[in-house]
């Protein structure tokens, strides 16, 4: 993986301490709904995850095979935080985060773009935020569109993906720090407008979310 | 009247087969990983395979209102090609998936020393995991390749009643019954086992253990043969309880065993109607 050139020259650093604290409000939200055979299953794949217990067959290990089993051990409701709390107790890095994704299907990749914040990651995981912009899989396109991505994705990927929200229907919202980059954008302006154009010529309704990202650009950096 | 295929290739199948299958009743589907048609050259085009199953072809399917799950395995064809052995070892990764319901499709095509090893593995695979298989029986040579396949299965850890023995026919089907295997058949337009025939069969077999899928792919096939094997039984006097036991209840308690059938299908989101680039229902961008 290679650093992102385009990358926003102000992206903040990792910051491994306020992390620590997100992932304990984590812990303690998803351990609040799930049973108590379910906390205890949650406990012993985290341990997993910290000692690098060996898994179930060569080259897994237990954690990635309790990534996998999360959703029918914890529930669908729960499955993304835990999936979330075992990458962060196994201190995934960019290769790691990177075979998980490769190697997982769509809901363990959302859970991997989930987890991006809370890995103190530099810029190195991103081309797996722009695979995941690549689908048209509403739910990857707003689970890449995270904190990570507002820190570093660079500015033309980021002004396409928030296109592609419009486009797909994913609603501004799911964009973390919409407002911040958005403000003093011309570019993006000028892609909101061309769109908004083209869908009026077409007799098309224009998504209701764009006027509101457009208004954002029109403020002061 | 629903209706459960446990045995399409919905990969070779269009978008108006998908709107067609929900008219007729289906509303759950088992779709097995299998050749392509083209042979592949390295393992890296299976993953890219499971990966479609797990993915692409689940959305797709939601978008009509049918829950789709799939099998994946290393097919019979191609465990005869060196080159992509390796799919033996990356599998243990994707049987822990969600949506994989069994190991599969696995079996015999040209009864090879390769073939002999993988089918072997792969059983071991199932029983490691948990998970039931699906067998075929090979196209050729299909008696003597029935019997081949009922000495590795005996000699596996996998209990008869984890095990479908799929494309049975009327020479076949005694022998899979009394294995205690599940019994399948694939109901084609002119070749495999057409709809009258099935009748017979379960009129002289009886409704246990007994599947019924269309195998649809991309050769000559017909994605709603499980419902015209319906209507068929329905009109040799068969019950609606008898149809129901045979086109959903039995693939329900088959691939039940897995514990990950899932029977309703995840909701498409808001404006979600598009994936990987593509717009499913063309009502989007």
């Amino acid at each position: 993986m290679t650093p992102n050139p385009d990358a926003p020259a102000d992206a903040p650093a990792a910051e491994p301490a306020a992390g620590a604290t997100a992932v304990a409000a984590l812990r303690a939200s998803v351990d609040a709904g799930l049973t108590p055979e379910a906390r205890e299953w949650l406990a012993a794949a985290l341990a997993d995850a910290a000692a690098d217990t060996p898994g179930p067959s060569a080259g897994l290990l237990a954690w990635e095979a309790h990534f996998a089993a999360a959703r029918r051990r914890c529930g669908a409701a729960a499955a993304d935080t835990v999936r979330v709390l075992i990458l962060h107790a196994a201190r995934a890095d960019e290769q790691v985060a990177a075979r998980v994704y490769d190697r997982g299907d769509a809901a363990e990749r959302r859970a991997v773009l989930r987890a991006l914040p809370h890995l103190g990651l530099g810029p190195g995981a991103v081309p797996l935020v722009e695979d995941a912009l690549r689908t048209n899989d509403t739910r990857l396109v707003a689970a890449a569109l995270g904190p990570y991505a507002a820190a570093h994705l660079g500015d033309h990927a980021w002004r396409q993906a928030v296109l592609k929200c419009l486009f797909t229907g994913v609603p501004a919202d799911e964009i973390a720090g919409l407002a911040e980059r958005a403000a003093g954008d011309a570019e993006l302006a000028r892609m909101l407008a061309d769109y908004a154009r083209e869908r009026t010529a077409a007799g098309r309704a224009v998504p209701a979310d764009l006027d509101r990202i457009l208004d954002l650009t029109r403020k002061e950096v | 009247m629903r209706i459960f295929d446990p045995h399409i290739h919905m990969t070779s199948r269009t978008t108006d087969d998908y709107a067609a299958m929900y008219d007729a009743g289906v509303r759950a589907l088992v779709e097995p990983s299998f050749w392509l048609g083209q042979p592949r050259t390295s393992p890296e085009s299976f993953y890219d395979c499971f990966d479609s199953l797990l993915g692409w072809e689940p959305f797709r399917a939601a978008q009509y209102g049918i829950a789709h799950h799939c099998t994946l395995a290393l097919n019979p064809k191609e465990a005869n090609d060196p080159r992509l052995l390796p799919v033996l070892d990356e599998l243990p990764r994707y049987l822990l998936k969600d949506h994989v319901v069994a190991v599969g499709e696995i079996g015999y095509d040209s009864m090879t020393p390769a073939e002999d090893r993988a089918l072997a593995a792969q059983l071991e695979l199932a029983a490691d995991h948990g998970l039931p298989a699906i067998v075929h029986t090979p196209h050729r040579d299909k008696a003597a390749g029935l019997a081949r396949t009922l000495d590795v299965v005996r000699e596996s850890r996998l209990a008869p009643g984890l095990v479908i023995l799929d494309h049975l026919n009327e020479t076949t089907v005694a022998a899979a019954k009394d294995s205690g295997c599940w019994a399948a058949f694939s109901i084609y337009p002119d070749t495999k086992m057409d709809e009258d025939r099935m009748v017979r069969i379960l009129r002289e077999y009886g409704t246990e253990r007994m599947l019924v899928n269309s195998a649809a792919d991309w050769g000559r096939s017909d994605p709603l043969k499980t419902r015209k094997t319906a209507d068929a039984m329905l009109a040799a006097g068969f019950t609606d309880a008898d149809v129901d036991k045979v086109l959903w209840q039995n693939p329900v308690e088959f691939y039940g065993q897995s514990g990950r059938l899932e029977l309703e299908p995840e909701k498409p989101e808001a404006g979600g109607a598009t994936y990987e680039g593509n717009s499913i229902l063309r009502g989007g961008s």
